[in-house]
């Protein structure tokens, strides 16, 4: 028979193709686009069906919640995936303010059903994870939120109110 | 005044760890012992430094100086004073400070050390951590000073940490007070935890690099290390199983794991470190893969200051909100400078780490260590490419793709079943150096046939417990593929492994005459690392039957309740009896539910899901729970906002099997601590030992 080298090099190899084939048929099975709200309305044709993940700013106004059948509707306005971006126009909470204000943003409306999470309100970031109907509303399985912690302010509120 | 002096001290000892680099190197090149001892009495006055800033900041944080903006974001005058102390690691300036703190502990534990025998590593073990030290404490001293304190300008109000002109100290009435989240005692130990792990395996690293320095690439480093790896892994494994613990308790999804990019970041160096601790058995056993320990040390100590990034600077986004900040490229870089120093050094001694040793048998206990660590890498490769696959497919295809946790749970679930099930086989295999000189020019064929057979022969006894579980699982109508596979794997690996202890013990007892209990006992102690290693795995193993109970069995309901009404759930009843509000000592608004839990229409218990809703705003659900060792039934009560006492909402999860998860992280302790218990071995045993080891035994 041969080597012992070549008895380790062979099944070496045969363990990396498999550890190899999982990752690749793994990453096709649960891949998630990531797109921002402009992205999705750009080409909410090629995107049906296919599982995205899309945040935006909640539009508080615009949150619907039914406790006895836990549906829940709200729109979300686009804010940018880039986080330099966000840096420069003055950080994540500032972004998601103006976000919110500006009517000409791009817009999507997104159904959910569960309980309403504690933290979906105004000018909250809403990441949501679903597929584009052929409606175009947004119909998220996972609703994730996140609020600009306190933890982020670099400046007290006492401070900013007092100049 | 005393921010100042805090900051004082950072800078000396930052200052007086450049000074350790320097006063090492030049001892070491110039041949001049007495300066690298002075580099040792540099390096051992951190501690006592550092420990003075961390109490002068401790003391800011309970006396309540809002003055220092640290103190103003993570404590408030509303906090008990052990949460003011422990919010030291809260955010991000103080828990870099905290890290350097531990950091000095453990080096000064290494320097005092017996130097004798191993004088030539000094100077290198010194500056190795010297250098570790010096970086966390640069990023206190020129990004993230804790110590930085409010001045009022023209321009406003900012956190300087020296006085700007015409600035008048600023200090506001409240601090914004530490997340509500962190404020459970699960969150006050799993930081330090988890640091403890990420700090003591630096010590391994640093003699990993010393010996590569020095040339002197015997196992010695591995020796002298075993122990600190050993304390390392166990922190590490703590703080993981506690961050699950209370994520599990606080987050309200009923879960413990969710392949967030930051407990990734734990668990990478946890997979590195744990490959390591088997593969330097073989180092040491047979003075094989020594360049594969080099490797993997090196990647535990990049993963180790990987994982300290990645949860301090806000790269990746996840549950772990920390502010970003400017210590990302810093951070960086330094990862990056040591990666390529310690593989240049590695290159640079290749030679020298060549096996004195070949690999035979694909059943050898060495393959199958060998495979192990493959494994462990596998899911190394596994979470890694799951952390970058957004940035890569970003830069490749402009999209971004992320994957989330059934990626993680597809790809790495049939790793994670292999390593149980090896971990029950690989203690059947014989070392392979049994009689290494007839079998080197034997038939290839005829010599795996004879290993196999040799572990073959060991299994088929334990083997019948594990096709007895797989029947009566098929019995109890469990027809869920995976679940069988795993928990047959399960019961394999415990049978082999209790079979271990009882055919160790039952031959000690006849030979030796002694009662077989007594005879455990003493073959457990003469073979602490063995036995030690074996009552890890069991711990492991109850874990994995927590893990596939509640990945595999997790039931899920949720619904809208008038008071009397119930939901029903893996025949369990749970009814809406009333609800009450009121507003707890500190402040925060309680909102809590009282539920009556039947199961075949007896009642069982009464559960007390609740909602709170801190001061400032930020709310927490937390879970009604009934645990027994069969199941979880957890209650939650979700968004009370907007709903009438009259109907409220609520969601059960139902969770087999999860309480053996942290049953099982308790046994995994005591099998670490048995391990690494010292022996009573002499310390003067000489270092090359290993030359005239005898062939192998059972009980080796």
């Amino acid at each position: 028979m041969q080597s012992p080298r070549t008895k380790f090099i062979l099944g070496g190899v045969l363990m990396l193709a498999a550890v190899v084939y999982l990752i690749v048929s793994s990453t096709q099975a649960s891949a998630q686009y990531f797109m921002t709200v402009e992205e999705l309305n750009a080409k909410s044709a090629e995107v049906q069906g296919k599982n995205i993940r899309v945040s935006g700013a909640v539009m508080g106004d615009s949150v619907a919640y039914d406790p006895e059948t836990l549906g829940l509707s709200f729109t979300v306005a686009h804010v940018t995936g880039n986080n330099a971006e966000i840096e420069l126009q003055g950080g994540l909470a500032e972004v998601l303010h103006q976000a919110v204000i500006d009517p000409s943003r791009a817009r999507l409306q997104v159904a959910y059903t569960g309980p309403k999470p504690d933290l979906l309100r105004d000018e909250a970031q809403a990441i949501m994870t679903g597929h584009l109907g052929e409606d175009g509303i947004f119909y998220a399985d996972e609703l994730l939120l996140k609020c600009p912690t306190k933890y982020e302010e670099a400046v007290p509120e006492q401070a900013a109110s007092e100049n | 005044m005393l921010a100042d002096f805090g900051f004082a001290i950072l800078v000396i000892t930052f200052v007086l760890a450049i000074y350790t680099i320097a006063a090492a190197l030049y001892g070491h090149f110039a041949a001049q012992p007495k300066w690298v001892e002075s580099a040792r009495l540099a390096m051992l006055l951190s501690f006592p430094l550092l420990t003075l800033a961390a109490l002068d900041l401790t003391y800011l944080l309970a006396t309540g100086d809002f003055n220092v903006k640290f103190v103003y974001e993570v404590t408030s005058l509303d906090m008990p004073t052990y949460l003011k102390v422990t919010a030291l690691w809260g955010g991000q300036s103080g828990s870099l400070l905290f890290w350097s703190w531990l950091m000095a502990a453990f080096t000064t534990a290494v320097t005092l050390r017996k130097w004798d025998r191993d004088r030539e590593f000094l100077p290198w073990v010194i500056l190795v951590s010297s250098v570790t030290m010096a970086f966390f404490l640069g990023l206190n001293v020129f990004f993230e000073n804790p110590f930085a304190r409010f001045w009022q300008t023209f321009e406003g109000v900012a956190a300087y940490t020296f006085k700007p002109e015409n600035g008048i100290a600023f200090t506001p009435e409240n601090g914004n007070g530490l997340n509500p989240l962190l404020r459970h005692p699960g969150m006050i130990i799993h930081p330090p935890m988890l640091y403890l792990g990420f700090v003591s395996f630096v010590i391994p690293y640093a003699f990993a690099i010393a010996a590569l320095v020095t040339g002197r690439t015997d196992d010695r480093w591995i020796r002298i290390t075993r122990r600190w790896t050993l304390v390392a892994w166990v922190f590490l494994s703590l703080g993981l199983v506690l961050g699950g613990r209370w994520a599990y308790d606080v987050l309200g999804w009923g879960g413990y794991w969710g392949w967030d990019p930051v407990e990734i970041a734990a668990f990478m160096p946890w997979l590195t470190g744990t490959a390591f601790l088997h593969s330097v058995m073989i180092q040491e056993k047979r003075g094989m893969l020594k360049h594969w320990n080099m490797i993997l040390v090196i990647l535990t100590y990049a993963l180790v200051v990987f994982g300290t990034f990645l949860t301090r600077s806000g790269v990746l986004s996840s549950v772990h909100a920390f502010a970003k900040s400017a210590i990302g490229p810093a951070f960086f870089i330094f990862i990056g400078a040591t990666f390529v120093i310690s593989v240049a050094l590695l290159i640079y001694r290749w030679d020298s780490l060549k096996a004195e040793g070949q690999m035979h048998s694909m059943f050898s206990r060495e393959a199958l260590f060998l495979l192990n660590n493959l494994l462990f890498m596998g899911i190394l490769g596994i979470c890694f490419w799951g952390v970058i696959s957004p940035l890569v497919s970003e830069l490749a295809t402009g999209a971004k793709v992320t994957v989330g946790p059934p990626y993680y749970e597809r790809a790495a679930g049939p790793l994670f079943a292999a390593l149980v099930l090896l971990m029950g086989i690989a203690p059947l295999s014989a070392w392979g150096h049994v009689s290494l000189s007839n079998l080197a020019n034997q038939n290839g064929m005829e010599m795996e046939k004879r290993y196999a057979l040799g572990i073959a022969r060991l299994l088929w006894k334990p083997a019948i417990p594990a096709v007895l579980t797989l029947i009566a699982l098929l019995l109890l109508g469990i027809r869920n593929i995976y679940a069988l596979i795993g928990l047959t794997f399960v019961a394999l690996t415990t049978s082999i492994t209790l079979y271990e202890f009882w055919r160790a013990a039952r031959a000690r007892s006849r030979a030796q005459k002694e009662n077989f209990f007594l005879a455990l006992w003493r073959l457990a102690g003469r073979n602490r690392r063995r036995y030690g290693g074996y009552v890890i795995h069991l711990g492991v193993i109850l874990m994995a039957i927590g893990i596939i109970g509640i990945e595999m069995f997790q039931t899920e309901t949720q619904q809208s309740l008038s008071v009397g009404e119930s939901i029903t759930l893996a025949g369990y009843t749970v009814q809406y009896d009333s609800l009450a509000q009121f507003q707890a000592e500190d402040g925060r608004w309680v909102t809590r539910a009282v539920m009556s839990v039947f199961r075949d229409g007896k009642f069982i218990t009464e559960l007390y899901p609740r909602y709170d809703v801190y001061a400032d705003g930020q709310p927490m659900t937390i879970p009604g729970v009934r645990s027994t060792l069969a199941d979880d039934l957890y209650v939650l009560l979700v968004n009370w906002e907007g709903v009438t006492s009259q109907i409220a909402p609520f969601k059960v999860y139902h969770n087999p099997l999860v309480n053996w998860l942290w049953l099982g992280s308790f046994i995994f302790i005591a099998g670490t601590l048995i391990a690494a218990w010292p022996d009573e071995e002499p310390e003067h045993a000489p270092a090359r030992a290993r030359k005239s080891r005898p062939a192998y035994q059972p009980g080796d």
